[in-house]
């Protein structure tokens, strides 16, 4: 099972757990298992067309999916993902 | 409420005043109570990783986030949010904070004016996502309250 890392923010949708496991083949099913058993997590993770937000990081170790296969970057058992939210700001 | 440990408000404001005329920003890790005011009682400086121009604007990169993640987790604190200056500017939060504002995070702004003038106020997102002030207890102040 690939082990997920819920930032804090988001956790009060995950019942305040930090590490999820899923089994999925790649990150678009793992966002798909997400979402479907933690339902109020699904507006903070994608937009109205489905698509992960541009707000949203969503890296392999310290990698950004942006830079492997996007949401097709495949999945094994021992990858960690990390969701990881934009922080940024300013007058 | 929010309660800020001493150094932790130091730190943070030696940060801001080191920045000007830029924009300095880090991370807050404390607890909550029962009560749910939250007590900061660390920070970690992070380097603003905006392109260009940083007076106006401050990034914390991904890699720099999941360093804050791991702090929290190695020091059994909870990662409650993020400090970041307004220089030359109030400490009120712009559109572009509200737009990337995380749920829960305690969002606090060091106001840094030209005269040196400091002041510090904190915002959280409610449900409708719109900033709402949290209201900042100097720590000392508790202390004595409670003895």
């Amino acid at each position: 099972m690939a082990t997920v890392i819920i930032p804090t923010p988001l956790r009060k949708f995950t019942k305040n757990t930090a590490r999820l496991e899923v089994k999925a083949g790649n990150i678009g099913d793992t966002i798909q298992q997400l979402t479907a058993n933690f339902p109020d997590l699904k507006k903070h993770l994608l937009d109205e067309k489905g698509q992960v937000r541009s707000f949203v990081n969503i890296f392999i170790g310290n990698d950004d999916i942006r830079d492997l296969q996007q949401e097709k970057t495949v999945v094994k058992d021992d990858t960690v993902i990390s969701i990881i939210p934009a922080i940024a700001g300013g007058i | 409420m929010m309660i800020i440990e001493d150094r932790s408000k130091d730190l943070m404001i030696e940060d801001a005043v080191k920045t000007f005329p830029d924009e300095c920003c880090g991370f807050m890790f404390g607890v909550e109570d029962e009560e749910e005011n939250r007590i900061i009682k660390d920070i970690l400086v992070v380097n603003n990783s905006k392109e260009g121009d940083k007076t106006r604007r401050f990034v914390i990169s991904p890699l720099d986030y999941l360093k804050g993640e791991q702090y929290a987790t190695d020091h059994n604190l909870l990662l409650l949010g993020i400090y970041h200056s307004h220089p030359k500017h109030p400490a009120i939060p712009s559109e572009t904070d509200r737009l990337s504002a995380q749920p829960f995070f305690s969002y606090l702004i060091i106001s840094v004016l030209e005269n040196k003038s400091i002041t510090l106020r904190s915002w959280r997102l409610n449900e409708s996502e719109q900033f709402e002030e949290e209201k900042i207890t100097d720590y000392q102040l508790t202390l004595k309250a409670k003895q």
